[in-house]
């Protein structure tokens, strides 16, 4: 029975290290999809300005919904961060977020870029695009989305798995204009064209480009622009070799999917919430996620780094991003039955 | 047997308790079967189950021939080098599979350094030559074999070492050759603690999700998650989960019906067998049979992590290392602590109650290993959910206080989280030791008047010291690696190393992730280290009389 008690102390002293600190008295909680590389600083830079601790727990977006919902009316979490409209659709689905009224986040926020109650907001927008290979790729011959199902790609396009949601959304916002029956026949082209079966993400289709595999990548802008800024000599080579090409801009324009945030139906410390939601759409933060990860901001009017602008103007497409997530069900389904891996 | 049996009742508390997230997520078999079934029958079924069979399969030939082979060498040859095998072969566990993963496509992928030099060197351009694609089911196959083996490697080299010299010179006595005395002697004999490695090398496999999702091979686990994550049921998802259970279930009991009545029990007080001296090329290819593992999966792959975090130096510094560190070493040493704690309570249960109620809750409790991290830990924040809220929900009305939640994001659910997923490793290394001591010692012990508390404490645990020894390590190892259960449980602003390695590489900055993995490496290393020396000195002095 020695273990037993033993077991017994070690439980004891888990819970004792495991509970929570007194709670200060300022502080707001988040869960967030965004890494925390990619979160942190920002958060930093709110503490020091407004003296409200923030806590963070990171994961994926799926796993967060589910431990906010398992923990119900009880729960810590008084803002949930997310890298996708669709995620945001869901949570609003399921009766997670609360809506907010405050004038700068609708000021500040274009429409397209927020939920219709407000129940969430976007904060940097991410556009998923074509990049060729400069030496190979004549711009001219690239035209739309659609295209890319056209036979003359035969074994030019690296595109990763349809397990991702950023080509789930993709093919979703595509379903939202041409409807199930011709999107299915979109992607069996597409899949009849891809130079080999998709694997690693964006930045090794990137590469692949950059190494003559492929001639064209679909991938979002911002790992290019990373890439081109990296630390790793290899990463800035390949970047260099690849262009960013706009589609769809003479129709409804380039596919874009934001990162965005939502006040918890539950949430503790709302004030708290909507002041750190504001401060993320502040002049200072929005330039932050373009020089720091090359997204766009969701703000107009902002500054953009010298990476962006070199890429140059481009639309939008302004389809509401909650259709994303209405669509996202749909668009695994019909990849599933197009073979896309 | 009339009076409340407080082992019995033991056992089957904790094993209930443990099996409550099993059970959680295997209820939604009862769910309604929707539409998504029709559809996932219809599409990608077929290649979920085909894709997983063939992995499980090529890893149980990979890790079978690396593992046994290394240890029959290191445990019964001389050759030269075998004083360094016998600790370093068990290196790559210190290495998470999604991590050797991305290494070796950094290295061998068509953009890759060997490629590019190949097609410099010949000046070939894409489609020109053959090179086997490192991103596929072989290549899978392969990185998961690299990892594992080291079970194997661990639990068999443990059983040949503890084999007795007398079964093996009756073999001799009646005319059986070094190969057949291999085969219907030492390798037989040694079943228990090869099956033992073996199924969980291939529970790791069915539950690995980084890897098969970076090389885009759609398994069970990448279509539980697709389920989930991309159609949004997560009903389905579980069934999906539900239905792999099944299959682990159906592998463990065929295991067990195709053993039935054999025991393997190893006499206590016998002679170390003396090593066999191999000479000339006999002895440089035990060397090179032993090395190629280590060289495959530990040399290469962390020389290339050290590659790519010295270009990135100056962040990998940067970071608040030592804070993620303690933390990761401190969680996988209670846990591992723990882990062994519980073992070592069911699997004593079992030898001393047995009956089938018993054996079973010890079969159920040890099937948390095969199911993907993720899907644990959801069916562990379900019922600590259910009950934090309960309780506040009373608390606020019979008490007038707020609670909030008690469980739910803390340390005590993570732990819990990881007892669920790993006591089967603990379990199955000190069953496998267990079953190695004759009843008749028990007995014997009794006689003598020990209570069985006693006969544990002075006859068992010195003799399985190295089994207990083992399972600490592998359970110290398989915590600092987890990566799924840690991301979604942890409490706030607590990170490991494993997280941190993974945020990064997600975003697809590997150079950026070496540093974190090295750390994971480090840190893995130095109780490989001590804990393979201690194992091999408590087996000098039990064998040696």
């Amino acid at each position: 029975m020695k273990s037993l008690r033993n077991l017994l102390a070690l439980a004891a002293i888990a819970v004792a290290v495991a509970t929570p600190p007194a709670f200060a008295a300022e502080e707001v909680n988040l869960y967030s999809a965004r890494k925390e590389e990619l979160i942190k600083p920002l958060l930093d830079r709110f503490t020091d300005a407004t003296g409200i601790e923030v806590n963070l727990v990171t994961g994926k977006a799926d796993a967060l919904l589910k431990r906010l919902e398992t923990e119900g009316r009880n729960t810590p979490a008084d803002l949930l961060v997310t890298v996708d409209a669709g995620r945001l659709h869901r949570a609003v689905v399921a009766d997670l977020l609360q809506p907010v009224e405050s004038d700068v986040l609708a000021e500040r926020i274009p429409s397209a870029y927020r939920h219709p109650e407000n129940q969430w907001f976007g904060l940097s927008i991410r556009s998923r695009v074509m990049m060729y290979a400069k030496d190979r790729v004549d711009p001219s011959e690239l035209s739309t989305y659609e295209d890319l199902a056209d036979p003359k790609w035969k074994g030019r396009i690296c595109i990763r798995s349809s397990s991702n949601i950023y080509n789930q959304s993709l093919v979703a916002s595509l379903i939202a204009v041409h409807g199930e029956e011709l999107t299915e026949r979109w992607a069996e082209g597409l899949v009849a064209n891809m130079a080999r079966p998709p694997s690693g993400g964006d930045r090794d289709q990137i590469k692949a480009v950059a190494a003559g595999q492929c001639d064209v990548a679909v991938a979002n802008t911002y790992y290019l622009g990373t890439m081109l800024t990296s630390s790793d000599p290899a990463q800035r080579e390949a970047a260099a070799e690849v262009a960013v090409f706009w589609p769809n801009q003479d129709g409804r324009g380039a596919h874009v999917n934001i990162s965005g945030a939502g006040v918890t139906k539950y949430a503790r410390n709302r004030d708290n919430a909507v002041k750190l939601l504001e401060f993320l759409v502040s002049d200072s933060s929005q330039q932050w996620y373009a020089e720091a990860n090359s997204e766009y901001p969701a703000v107009s009017g902002v500054p953009l780094s010298d990476t962006l602008q070199a890429w140059g103007h481009f639309r939008a497409d302004d389809l509401n991003l909650a259709v994303l997530g209405r669509n996202n069900a749909a668009a695994v389904k019909l990849m599933d039955r197009a073979g896309w891996k | 047997m009339s009076a409340p049996d407080p082992w019995r009742a033991g056992v089957i508390a904790v094993a209930t308790l443990l099996a409550l997230p099993v059970l959680t997520v295997f209820s939604a078999v009862f769910l309604p079967v929707g539409e998504v079934w029709r559809h996932l029958v219809e599409t990608v079924l077929a290649d979920y189950v085909v894709n997983s069979l063939l992995l499980m399969l090529g890893v149980a030939g990979g890790v079978l021939s690396i593992g046994v082979t290394c240890a029959w060498l290191t445990a019964n040859c001389h050759f030269p080098g075998r004083r360094l095998f016998e600790w370093a072969l068990l290196l790559p566990l210190a290495i998470p599979a999604y991590i050797i993963a991305y290494t070796y496509t950094g290295m061998l992928d068509y953009p890759g350094p060997v490629q590019s030099a190949l097609r410099d060197w010949f000046g070939w351009g894409y489609g020109d030559y053959w090179f086997p694609r490192i991103r596929s089911l072989g290549g899978a196959i392969a990185m998961l074999s690299l990892v594992l083996y080291p079970y194997v490697y661990l639990l068999s080299r443990a059983a040949f070492l503890e084999q007795s010299l007398l079964a093996l010179e009756a073999g001799r006595m009646l005319g059986a050759g070094p190969w057949a005395r291999l085969w219907r002697i030492s390798l037989p004999a040694a079943r228990p603690a090869i099956i033992a490695g073996l199924s969980l090398a291939l529970m790791e496999t069915l539950a690995d999700y980084g890897t098969v999702q970076y090389f885009g091979v759609s398994t069970f686990t990448t279509g539980i998650f697709r389920t989930w994550y991309g159609l949004g049921d997560s009903g389905a998802a579980a069934q999906l989960a539900a239905l792999m259970m099944l299959f682990v279930f159906a592998l463990i009991l065929a295991e067990r019906w195709s053993r039935r009545q054999a025991r393997y029990h190893a006499g206590a007080r016998t002679r170390p067998l003396p090593r066999k001296v191999l000479t000339g090329w006999r002895a440089w290819l035990a060397t090179v049979a032993c090395a190629m593992p280590l060289l495959l999966g530990f040399v290469l792959p962390v020389g290339q992590l050290v590659v790519w975090a010295s270009r990135t130096l100056e962040a990998t510094l940067a970071d608040p290392f030592p804070r993620l560190v303690l933390n990761t070493l401190g969680l996988a040493a209670s846990a591992a602590l723990l882990a062994l704690l519980l073992s070592l309570f069911m699997a004593y249960g079992r030898r001393l109650r047995g009956g089938a109620a018993v054996t079973a809750a010890v079969r159920v409790a040890a099937l948390g290993y095969a199911i993907p991290g993720t899907v644990i830990a959801v069916g562990v924040m379900i019922p600590f959910g259910w009950l934090d809220n309960t309780v506040a929900a009373w608390a606020r009305d019979t008490l007038g206080v707020s609670t909030g939640l008690l469980l739910s994001g803390t340390l005590f659910a993570l732990l819990f989280a990881y007892m669920v997923r790993f006591l089967a490793v603990s379990l199955q290394t000190v069953e496998a030791g267990l079953e190695r001591v004759k009843p008749m010692m028990d007995e014997s012990a009794r006689t003598l008047g020990l209570t069985p508390g006693r006969v544990l404490a002075r006859v068992h645990l010195p003799i399985l010291r190295g089994s207990l020894l083992t399972a600490i390590l592998l359970v110290f190892v398989d915590v600092m690696k987890e990566l799924p259960a840690t991301l979604i449980l942890r409490p706030f602003d607590f990170n490991t190393l494993a997280v941190r390695a993974y945020e990064l590489a997600s975003d697809e900055r590997l150079a950026e992730a070496a540093g974190p993995a090295i750390a994971i490496v480090l840190a893995g290393i130095v109780p490989v280290i001590l804990l393979s020396r201690s194992i091999a000195q408590s087996r000098g002095s039990t064998t040696v009389h």
